[in-house]
């Protein structure tokens, strides 16, 4: 199987990229499955470090960079900090009452059968990816070339989220007051 | 370039090794001189030798998520922008002044959103609403800031 | 690469080896260089240093006991040698040497040998996964730093902004260890420092951007080379390190990086998280030993990353302040240590700086603390940033016209 998708085993990057991909994998298993919401929290450190290791194995270096920045420094404390703000929430043990084990696995299995099956048949176009080059300089032309509007378009989606984060929080506010 | 992960791979698993070797050895030391003897006392919250009183998770000020929600807006403005300051110098020759303009509206917009939560008082971390109080409480409570949580 | 060169022409016979065995072998004794030399022993060092400042600065001794001498009379082998202390041309020796300059090495052993408590109602995997996130976040920066000329261990292209991506790793370590540790203390401290380090995370980046955006390049060996020459000089000495090009418009960014750093480190005016009159010790009040010394170490070693970034982004990293000519002809080795010793001088400069302000300035409020970060530093960080794209364009017009048509070169 290994050699149906192009990954030799005696190259070391093989090694490396399996170990992200294992870590992700099981670390976005530990989220969904934990009973405990602060474990669940924590094990997305995990997810998103082994995200930016394969970013990294991809030659994705600012976006690796980027990955840790945002998702790590802000996304996850922001989770944290939701989790840590909840009244009580140490006592709580996280159960879904609508799970249905027998049909989730079904369906999850023929999911995997179905991804599994497309991705063997696909005839994957395995090339050399040649010497890696500095991603950061084509972001950079990009954002001012090809991609200028969204770009500048990113910066008034970033506005209307700063300005409703703004708004939700003085609304939670004066409910308290 | 694509060794270079690998040493910042490197750098991590030293580092948890430098820990996780340390706090062997430690407890391997710790074995022989038999310094681990917990009692109750040493195993309960350290409040400076009061008995702790009330639960550990007590509720914080809402500020300390409407700060991380703001910081992750600036936190992507400096994502983007970070390409952009890359090639500035390179590219200048190309786009000429079109290249600070381009900046100047992305930095433009955002100050906007900025001047925006700070007249809004947003940035305030204790926030008394004026309209809220009483006119025996406005006389009560000048305007000074209370020290927050 | 150049480090597998390196290799190569040292021990010729590492070409037979697989380039990457030879890759990971010599980054592994570079990273275990750094450990046992800017890390663990330097936070040491620096305690010592710590305390004999705050020993003067509050009219008082300091460590001043534990040294050569008493190791010497502690051990009965070595008791008569340590007699020789009071011996003349010994006595005059030891007079002018500071005391208690083992005093570290003993805080060390007594660390290690201390009582590991983990308390009972604590999340134990928490509590104990939390120094290796701070430890792996703190001591991954050190990877791009560049300690001598054109030596980091690992010359990444995006240099800066990995160092703020790993920093920011250390984050949901402290708040890890805050919430392990289920102590109302630790809980607040880490709170508090989270919500800091990541508020002043800002600022700090839209400092070192401007650097970046100046220098044309995110690769920090890169910007320390186009420190080299300024003000139309080529090899100018001090003054072609960003603090002092453009007129010192730069000190501006300085300041605020600086600043920020500070706040970053949790180091006094801005140490709220651990406040000892009000939070014991912040989210490491539960910690104790040798499980506690990782989160010191962690501190330190911040410290001096704090001022390594300073010095690499504004003053030049390795570069002597003289013009680099007069020693350009010296040998490798000699060139090697001249850069490791200036790169060191001006990082263990900001360390000192911090310490002295720590004695003497009081500490900040925390909403004038939010209030200094978003309202004082970031306006003037965007500002300042947009001033110096001004500046810069102003320059780069001047230097090639709009008229002359330039054939640009895009893809490099």
């Amino acid at each position: 199987m290994m050699a149906a998708l192009g990954i030799s085993l005696r190259d070391p990057a093989a090694w490396v990229f399996l170990a992200f991909a294992a870590m992700t994998v099981a670390s976005a298993l530990l989220v969904a499955v934990s009973r405990n919401i602060i474990y669940s929290a924590y094990s997305l450190l995990l997810t998103f470090f082994g995200v930016a290791g394969l970013y990294a194995f991809l030659d994705a270096d600012f976006l690796a960079a980027a990955q840790l920045l945002v998702y790590v420094g802000g996304i996850l404390v922001l989770i944290l900090f939701g989790v840590m703000l909840t009244h009580k929430i140490r006592d709580i043990n996280l159960s879904n009452e609508t799970t249905n084990p027998i049909v989730g696995a079904v369906i999850a299995g023929l999911l995997f059968l179905v991804l599994a099956y497309v991705s063997m048949r696909t005839d994957w176009q395995v090339v050399d990816r040649g010497p890696a080059t500095p991603t950061t300089q084509e972001i950079g032309r990009a954002f001012v070339g090809k991609y200028l509007l969204p770009f500048e378009a990113s910066s008034i989606l970033l506005l209307g989220a700063l300005i409703g984060a703004a708004y939700l929080s003085r609304h939670e506010r004066k409910k308290e007051a | 370039m694509r060794y270079d992960y690998v040493g910042v791979l490197v750098f991590l698993v030293l580092a948890v090794g430098f820990v996780f070797i340390g706090m062997l050895a430690q407890r391997i030391v710790s074995g022989f001189l038999h310094t681990n003897r917990p009692n109750a006392a040493k195993l309960s919250p350290y409040e400076c030798g009061e008995e702790p009183v009330g639960g550990t998770f007590i509720r914080f000020n809402i500020r300390f998520y409407v700060m991380a929600l703001v910081f992750i807006v600036f936190d992507v403005e400096v994502v983007l922008l970070f390409p952009w300051a890359r090639v500035y110098q390179e590219l200048y020759a190309f786009y000429r002044t079109a290249l600070f303009w381009d900046m100047l509206v992305f930095v433009g917009i955002l100050a906007l959103g900025l001047a925006y939560i700070w007249g809004k008082g947003d940035l305030e971390w204790v926030k008394t609403f004026e309209k809220h109080l009483s006119p025996a409480e406005k006389v009560a409570r000048p305007h000074t800031k209370k020290e927050a949580a | 690469m150049q480090l597998i060169q390196f290799a190569h022409g040292l021990l010729p016979f590492l070409a037979k080896w697989p380039d990457w065995v030879v890759y990971l072998a010599v980054v592994f004794l570079f990273a275990f260089a750094i450990l046992n030399t800017l890390v663990a022993p330097l936070t040491g060092i620096s305690t010592y240093i710590e305390r004999r400042l705050a020993g003067r600065a509050q009219y008082r001794w300091g460590p001043n006991r534990v040294g050569i001498r008493s190791l010497l009379a502690a051990m009965p082998i070595t008791r008569p040698i340590s007699k020789l202390a009071d011996v003349q041309p010994f006595k005059f020796i030891g007079s002018k040497i500071p005391g208690g300059l083992l005093q570290f090495a003993a805080d060390g052993l007594k660390l290690f040998t201390k009582e590991d408590i983990i308390p009972a109602q604590a999340d134990k995997m928490l509590f104990r996964l939390s120094p290796y996130v701070v430890m792996a976040g703190s001591f991954a920066a050190f990877a791009v730093f560049p300690v001598s000329f054109w030596c980091s261990a690992i010359n990444l292209n995006i240099g800066i902004f990995y160092v703020l991506g790993m920093s920011s790793v250390v984050v949901p370590g402290i708040l890890m260890a805050g919430w392990g540790s289920a102590n109302k203390w630790a809980l607040f401290g880490g709170m508090r420092s989270a919500s800091q380090i990541v508020s002043y995370e800002i600022p700090v980046a839209i400092a070192l951007m401007t650097v970046v955006m100046l220098a044309g390049t995110m690769n920090m060996n890169e910007i320390v080379a186009t420190q080299r020459s300024g003000y139309g000089i080529e090899k100018a000495g001090f003054l072609g390190w960003y603090l002092f090009r453009y007129g010192g418009l730069m000190i501006v960014p300085f300041v605020i990086y600086f600043i920020g750093g500070c706040a970053e480190v949790n180091r006094t005016p801005f140490d709220l998280p651990e406040g000892e009159s009000e939070l014991v010790s912040g989210y490491h009040t539960e910690y104790s030993g040798f499980r506690w010394s990782f989160f010191f170490m962690a501190e330190y070693s911040n410290m001096f990353a704090v001022g390594a970034i300073a010095t690499t982004m504004f003053l030049g990293g390795p570069l002597p302040p003289y013009p680099v000519q007069f020693t350009e002809s010296l040998p490798m080795l000699i060139r090697f240590g001249e850069g490791f010793f200036w790169f060191f001088a001006k990082s263990y400069f900001f360390v000192l700086v911090m310490i002295h302000m720590r004695w003497t300035l009081p500490r900040y409020r925390i909403d004038q603390l939010m209030q200094l970060c978003w309202k004082v530093l970031m306006p003037i960080a965007l500002v300042w940033f947009v001033l110096m794209c001004g500046i810069k364009m102003a320059r780069m017009e001047m230097a090639a016209p709009a008229e002359a048509p330039v054939v640009a070169e895009v893809h490099k």
